[in-house]
């Protein structure tokens, strides 16, 4: 028994099932997200005041730049992969997952300089939440990671036998990253700087 | 015969050797436990779900025991729950409110929704929809064993100290925030919630992308059975809906468990002392405050309102198989009933707020979810109506899953009917909180929903098992059932219509206006009880049959849709040969025909 549209690409929908599934759970993430940035909003709106450049822009700025460019390394890992060159795959993968172990490197100095002046979650509304959702954001980095690592180590047999396939996980991958790359686009100036 | 396990699997395990044997044959494990096989995932979600509404409704049971007899010792069991729930055996207050609260919380998330989407979605639609299994096996795996992990947290909540949760289902805040300082209950509740929100997420993404990749040649969207519309429309609510409850589940948690004030607004006094923050470092001070109580409200009904419609949409997939089936006819109005699924799906996220009339949120939003309540009944009516039109001039099976599916249709109409006045600001105000509500919605999903899920347990159950349920153990189960809960339900109204509020310990003793109502309090007591015991014939009926039920072939209903093409019990991989589709899925009694149904299945002239 074989599941159809496993690789191949069902001809009404032009969809294979992981790539329609994949997009159906980011639509869930946006929900995710969404309310959040919600809960946001109607706390800024009902609060009395609200603390203005409270946290380390530079550091933030810096994040930014240095997820945006896991990006495009997450873009350059899956365009080789389609010009079949397994080297340059390798590299790329590898630099994204740098990348991102340094924006968590970059994000674990700033929880702490926080922490050390006593300005946890409970500290004001704020912090609160800003801790939730860099917090959840981090946790998806973290995910991320893992299957990125995933992919450089046992899940790239794959390669060998079915390389479509392998080729289309790193794709859905990729749209996941960009996904989570996008939250933080959004969390960058809400956050650190309005 | 391959195995599902392989696609899409390379992990590539130091045993691989020992997978490739058990290929060959399943182990009992693989069978039975942690199977990939869609029929198998689906029964376990069945039985699971069964054994969960059996579980919330003995909560209930107890509940009715000490609203009828307030202060008395439970007999029997009344010392099984110890000194700390109920002394001697009388319920203590806080006690009754975890048993409402997980009566609530277990029925929706661990009962009805598993068993109508995670069992019947699981098992039927793929099916129908001739697809060998769905589209992601191990996601599906999961979903189940996340679940099971979310029940399992949740009634691990009931042994911790301090019991499980007592905020309602809905755990409201601020209360839910503050209750139970320093205990697990409320904090167990909400890690539940995220495990149940992640296994409906699995569950979700698959059946959407089944539904819409693993359609046999043929099978068009307009030729797609009503149970699966109705499926296809709930995994939308749920994949949409319950996210922004997940990221309300996280924030209480960082209430109660970072010591945040989300839900907290500045300066709260309960009972006479200033709010503190329960944990984390600061633990005693006076919490940041800034928080705002109506936020928890919003996120929660944003997921619950559309939950509702999760609630009642596989249980109308279900009836209209039924009624299809059951009057030898085609379905009344199969385009409108579809068209009018998905509106009410869109609809269904945008009247939320006609939970919250009484929260001073203003006019203008009230007037707002006043209209867009409105409209949502439309398109239920459209669907109520079009059931009802079917069964004109029908020759009726009365067979036991038809008798579910026609007391579901009136059940369903008094249970929307009395939403409409709740749903209007100026009567809510007087009917919010009282046992009005309750009776309201438990028609849509006690008589409503679970008969409609029974039916579909007799329809299908042949099936599964190759067998037929014994009809008169169904007849007595039905009968039984069906006078009990009206008459559970119905005086609720008049105890409400009379003002009397729900999640009273006493039933409400202390208030005068209540003085000539409490005398319901004994009659819903006791036809809660007598609607327990006409259960019994239904377990005995269910396991009974598996071993002495009535053989039958393939097809025992003569049914037209694409299941009953499949051997049954069906095998794994579920079809002998490539189902293809020929027409649409309700071909009764159609003229010249040499039979009354015509299967989809069946080509010309066959």
């Amino acid at each position: 028994m074989e599941i159809p549209y496993t690789v191949q690409a069902r001809p009404d929908s032009g969809l294979a099932n992981g790539k329609l599934g994949i997009w159906l759970f980011l639509a869930s993430e946006v929900m995710l997200f969404g309310a959040l940035f919600s809960t946001y909003i109607l706390l800024r709106v009902g609060a009395t005041e609200w603390p203005h450049h409270e946290l380390n822009v530079p550091l933030g700025a810096i994040n930014t730049v240095i997820l945006i460019s896991s990006s495009v390394t997450m873009v350059m890992a899956w365009a080789s992969l389609k010009m079949n060159q397994w080297g340059k795959h390798r590299l790329y993968l590898s630099l994204t997952v740098v990348l991102s172990l340094l924006f968590l490197l970059n994000k674990y100095f700033e929880y702490g300089a926080h922490f050390a002046a006593g300005e946890g979650p409970s500290h004001t509304t704020f912090l609160a939440i800003y801790f939730t959702m860099t917090g959840l954001h981090m946790l998806h980095i973290v995910g991320g990671v893992v299957v990125m690592l995933y992919f450089l180590g046992p899940g790239a047999r794959m390669w060998k036998t079915s390389p479509e396939q392998f080729t289309n996980r790193i794709e859905y991958t990729g749209l996941y990253w960009h996904f989570v790359d996008l939250v933080w686009i959004f969390l960058f100036p809400v956050l650190y700087l309005l | 015969m391959d195995n599902v396990g392989t696609i899409g699997v390379d992990h590539g395990h130091a045993h691989d050797h020992a997978h490739d044997h058990a290929h060959e044959e399943l182990s009992f494990l693989r069978k039975y436990v942690f199977s990939l096989d869609h029929k198998v995932i689906g029964i376990q979600y069945a039985v699971t779900g069964l054994t969960f509404l059996l579980f919330g409704f003995t909560l209930m049971m107890l509940m009715r025991f000490q609203l009828a007899y307030p202060g008395r010792p439970i007999p029997v069991v009344g010392n099984w729950f110890g000194a700390a729930s109920a002394p001697g055996g009388i319920m203590l207050p806080e006690f009754y409110n975890t048993l409402g609260a997980m009566h609530g919380t277990i029925m929706v998330f661990l009962g009805v929704v598993p068993l109508a989407v995670g069992g019947f979605g699981n098992f039927v639609m793929p099916l129908q929809i001739g697809a060998p299994d769905m589209a992601f096996p191990k996601l599906n795996m999961m979903s189940y064993w996340v679940y099971f992990l979310g029940g399992a947290t949740m009634v691990g909540s009931f042994f911790v100290p301090g019991g499980a949760a007592m905020s309602g289902w809905t755990s409201y805040a601020p209360l839910s925030v503050i209750a139970q300082p320093g205990q697990l209950g409320q904090t167990l509740w909400l890690v539940g919630m995220v495990f149940l929100i992640t296994s409906s997420l699995l569950g979700s993404v698959n059946f959407i992308v089944t539904i819409v990749q693993l359609r046999a040649p043929g099978l068009t969207y307009m030729r797609l059975p009503f149970f699966v519309w109705a499926q296809f429309v709930t995994s939308f609510l749920l994949l949409l809906a319950f996210p922004p409850l997940e990221a309300a589940g996280i924030l209480q948690l960082m209430d109660r468990v970072a010591g945040t004030s989300f839900f907290l607004p500045t300066g709260l006094v309960v009972s006479n002392r200033v709010v503190t923050t329960m944990t984390g470092v600061a633990a005693g001070s006076v919490a940041s405050g800034g928080g705002n109580p109506l936020l928890w409200q919003h996120l929660f009904w944003f997921l619950a309102h559309p939950e509702v419609y999760v609630l009642i949409l596989p249980a109308l997939g279900i009836v209209g198989e039924i009624v299809a089936n059951n009057t030898r006819k085609p379905l009344w109005g199969y385009r409108a009933l579809v068209y009018s699924v998905v509106f009410l799906g869109f609809m269904s996220f945008i009247v939320w707020a006609h939970h919250m009339f009484m929260t001073g949120m203003g006019t203008t939003m009230s007037a707002f979810f006043q209209t867009t309540t409105m409209i949502i009944s439309i398109p239920s009516v459209v669907i109520l109506t079009a059931l009802l039109l079917s069964l004109w001039g029908a020759s009726i099976r009365f067979t036991t899953p038809m008798l579910f599916a026609l007391a579901f249709m009136p059940m369903f109409g008094i249970g929307g009917l009395t939403g409409l006045p709740l749903g209007l600001a100026p009567s809510d105000i007087h009917l919010h909180d009282t046992y009005y509500v309750i009776g309201h919605f438990h028609y849509v999903v006690a008589p409503g929903t679970i008969f409609a899920l029974f039916g579909g347990i007799y329809y299908w159950f042949p099936k599964a098992t190759g067998r037929k349920m014994n009809d008169l153990l169904g007849r007595i189960h039905f009968w039984g059932s069906f006078v009990c809960i009206n008459l559970v339900f119905m005086p609720m109204f008049i105890q409400g219509l009379g003002g009397m509020n729900r999640r009273m310990y006493d039933g409400g003793m202390q208030y005068a206006h209540n003085a000539g109502l409490l005398k319901w309090n004994l009659v819903i007591g006791v036809a809660a009880w007598a609607l327990g015991i006409f259960q019994v014939p239904f377990i005995v009926n269910f396991f009974g049959s598996l071993k002495w039920g009535a053989l039958v072939d393939k097809n025992p209903w003569e049914a037209t849709t694409l299941e009953w093409s499949a051997p049954s019990p069906p095998g794994h991989g579920n079809f002998l040969t490539e189902p293809v589709v020929y027409r649409g899925p309700y071909e009764y009694s159609v003229p010249g025909s040499a039979k009354d149904f015509t299967p989809q299945f069946e080509a010309e002239h066959a």
